[in-house]
C-alpha cells in the first residue's frame, strides 16, 4: 500500500503544490487536504506548507490554528500523527502550541530569500532520520517573520533535549535565538522549520537536492511501522 | 452598546523593530527626545448587551487565546466609558 502524506491547503498557502511535489518525488502518494474539512482522509503524516494563510491577518498562523483542519491535526499530532510545518505551517505549529516559542518579525524588517546552509542538529526525528546528525544541507529560506523567540527556560530545555533539529549556518538570517532554524515536539512526531525544503528537492529549480531528505525520512518510518 | 477595548502589546522582553524603526525616524522629523517606541495593536470590541463580570471574563479568555500570543505578548482589556450623544 501507498504512504499516503497529506498537505493543507489554507487560504493563501503559496508553497503546498511544490510540497505535493516533493512528497510524489520521494515516493509517497500526496494528498490534498482542504482548511474548513475537518477529515483527514486517513493520510500517514500531514505536511502545513508556507505562504500567508488567512492574510497573516492578527499573526502569522493565528487564524490558521482554529480551522477545522487543524483541530483534528492537533488531536492526531498528540497521538503521534507526523507532522511537519514548513514556514507558514512552523508558525501555525507555534501558534497551535505543539511546538513552543513563537516566530516574529525579522530584526532587521526585510523580507529575506536566500539559499540558506543549515546543520542538522537532531537526526532522530520522523522527519530527519535520512539525515546524519551534524550534516549541513543547503535549502531555500524565504521569510518576513521568521525570528524564533522563547523565554530562556524554554530555549535551555529545547537544547538539553536536543529538540533543537536545525540551526542557521554562517548567518542569522532573520534574529533567531541562538541561530534556531528549526524544533520539534517532545516525541520528535513534529517538527517545523523555516527554511523551506520542499524547494530543494530537484536541480532544475532548487539550489540542490538537500530537501528530498525530509520526505523519504518520514516515508521510510511509516513504511517499517 | 458599549466598547471593550483590547490592547495588546509585545513584552518588554521582546525585540520590536518596527517600534526601533519608527523611534529612528523621529530624529529625522524633527521630534528629538523620544528615546523609545513601542509598537502594538488596539483592538475595539462592539458588544451587544450589558458589559458584565461575565461578558468581561468571555473577552478576556477570547484575548488570551486569540487577539494575543501570550508567549510574545501582554495584553489589557478595558470597558471603554462613551459620553451619550444627545441629537440637537
Amino acid at each position: 500500500m501507498t504512504t499516503r502524506i497529506g498537505v493543507v491547503t489554507f487560504p493563501g498557502s503559496l508553497d503546498d503544490v511544490d510540497a505535493r511535489r516533493a512528497i510524489r518525488l520521494a515516493g509517497a502518494e500526496p494528498v490534498a487536504l482542504w482548511h474548513r474539512d475537518k477529515n483527514l482522509n486517513q493520510v500517514d503524516a500531514v505536511v502545513l506548507p508556507g505562504g500567508f494563510s488567512y492574510g497573516d491577518y492578527l499573526r502569522c498562523g493565528a487564524i490558521a490554528r482554529f480551522s477545522p483542519v487543524m483541530e483534528t491535526i492537533v488531536d492526531q499530532a498528540r497521538a503521534g500523527l507526523p507532522v511537519l510545518g514548513i514556514c507558514n505551517g512552523f508558525q501555525v505549529l507555534c501558534e497551535s502550541h505543539l511546538l513552543p516559542g513563537a516566530l516574529t518579525r525579522n530584526d532587521h524588517l526585510h523580507f529575506v530569500c536566500r539559499d540558506q546552509r543549515l546543520r542538522v542538529e537532531n537526526a532522530d526525528t520522523a522527519w530527519t532520520s535520512d539525515y546524519a546528525e551534524g550534516q549541513e544541507i543547503t535549502v531555500p529560506l524565504k521569510n518576513g517573520e521568521g525570528g524564533y523567540v522563547a523565554d530562556e527556560r524554554t530555549l535551555d530545555e529545547l537544547e538539553a533535549t536536543g529538540r533543537v533539529v536545525f540551526r542557521y549556518l554562517d548567518v542569522n538570517p532573520n534574529g533567531s535565538r541562538r541561530d534556531i532554524a528549526g524544533i520539534c515536539n517532545e516525541a520528535g512526531n513534529v517538527v517545523g522549520l523555516m527554511p523551506h525544503p520542499e524547494h530543494a528537492v530537484e536541480t532544475l529549480t532548487g539550489p540542490t537536492t538537500d530537501g528530498l531528505g525530509f520526505f523519504t525520512s518520514v516515508l521510510k518510518k511509516l513504511v517499517a511501522s | 452598546m458599549a466598547r471593550v477595548v483590547v490592547d495588546v502589546m509585545l513584552k518588554p522582553e521582546i525585540l520590536d523593530p518596527q517600534g526601533q524603526a519608527v523611534q529612528r525616524a523621529l530624529p529625522r522629523l524633527g521630534y528629538e527626545g523620544i528615546s523609545d517606541v513601542r509598537q502594538g495593536k488596539r483592538f475595539e470590541l462592539e458588544v451587544e448587551g450589558p458589559v458584565d463580570d461575565d461578558a468581561l471574563a468571555r473577552i478576556h479568555q477570547l484575548a488570551e487565546t486569540f487577539l494575543a500570543n501570550t508567549v510574545i505578548e501582554d495584553f489589557t482589556v478595558r470597558v471603554e466609558e462613551r459620553e451619550e450623544v444627545t441629537p440637537a
